[in-house]
């Protein structure tokens, strides 16, 4: 194999393991919202204060999938 | 490896309007800093000017009874000084201007990418981490000018056993130098996710168009590309609320840095 398409492969490959990080942090998030759910079902009136709380732990949550999102980006177009 | 029809990556070119000039540098190409109005440069200028028009407009006649736009002048203001009064606190009013401009900012910005062939300013790295590093330094240089070295006592969670302090204070020093990077990585992955996840749903309807009687599978696509687009409005306008909110959870940390 040539070194060109040996680089190129292992690329795309280290992009697409990459993204296994998504799965936690899809993960993470199911685990917020579900929470959140459950809680606001128990007691619907304290539902509503709660809700920047709930978009700040999707916010931080979230941002481990984005990195890993970015190191395939990286990958695929960067290096 | 097969020719790319559409390049997922090409909505994000910056390209030159007009040049202002080259400033220092030797004349060798990419030295010295190369000045020019850029479609990037030309968003910005359009996102402001609609925020200022927005904010201007509505608030101008200040009428006892307002008509449709006053009020939703009024309800986008509300909606900022509430979200500054309950996550940073009363005392946290005082960063209202900051809050409100990043947020305004980011949410025109992020809309003004849904439309086709509009560039989206905050799918730039450069201009996310700018906007967080405007936060970060603010934290920092109104935590040590409110607090003085008290401000320190964020690196150090009250009720923690003194063994245990020196694992603690490293990773508390750590997840504080993070924020910036977190904060700007944030917003920036969301838009250029979203917006490549668009396009590549829009060059699949390209392709299969192109390919004779399975043009009719190209509905599948196309259906998919609608949704999408109605998630990446919801997205943008999520990504501006959480900007704004963590800026205030950050500065709420500059005032109380006390845990």
């Amino acid at each position: 194999m040539d070194p060109e398409a040996a680089k190129l492969m292992g690329k795309l490959i280290g992009a697409g393991i990459a993204c296994i990080g998504m799965g936690g942090a899809g993960v993470g998030v199911g685990v917020i919202f579900g929470n959140y759910l459950s809680g606001a079902l128990r007691n619907p009136a304290a539902a509503a204060s709660q809700f920047s709380n709930l978009i700040f732990g999707f916010a931080v949550t979230e941002a481990m999938g984005i990195f890993s999102l970015v190191i395939a980006f990286l990958l695929l177009y960067a290096v | 490896m097969a020719e790319k029809p559409i390049e997922p990556i090409h909505q994000f070119r910056i390209t030159d309007y007009f040049d202002i000039g080259n400033f220092g540098g030797d004349g060798t190409p990419g030295s010295g800093i190369h000045l020019a109005f850029t479609n990037s440069a030309l968003f910005m200028i359009l996102t402001v000017g609609l925020v200022l028009a927005f904010l201007v407009l509505g608030s101008n006649r200040r009428a006892i009874v307002p008509g449709r736009l006053q009020l939703m002048t009024e309800m986008t203001y509300e909606f900022v000084a509430n979200m500054v009064r309950n996550t940073a606190g009363h005392d946290g009013m005082k960063f209202l201007p900051l809050v409100g401009s990043l947020f305004m900012f980011v949410l025109i910005a992020n809309l003004f990418g849904m439309f086709p062939y509009f560039f989206t300013v905050t799918s730039h790295l450069i201009v996310t981490v700018m906007m967080a590093l405007i936060v970060f330094l603010t934290v920092v240089i109104y935590g040590f000018y409110k607090n003085g070295p008290r401000f320190l006592k964020l690196f150090v969670p009250s009720g923690i056993p003194w063994y245990i302090i020196w694992l603690v204070v490293p990773i508390e020093i750590l997840s504080f130098l993070s924020r910036p990077v977190s904060h700007s990585l944030r917003l920036w992955g969301n838009v250029l996710a979203g917006h490549i996840v668009l396009k590549v749903f829009g060059g699949m309807v390209v392709a299969l168009l192109g390919a004779g009687a399975w043009g009719l599978v190209a509905v599948l696509p196309f259906g998919m590309a609608v949704a999408m687009t109605g998630l990446e409005v919801l997205v943008a306008a999520l990504q501006a609320f959480v900007f704004a909110v963590l800026t205030c959870v950050y500065l709420h940390d500059a005032m109380h840095p006390g845990h």
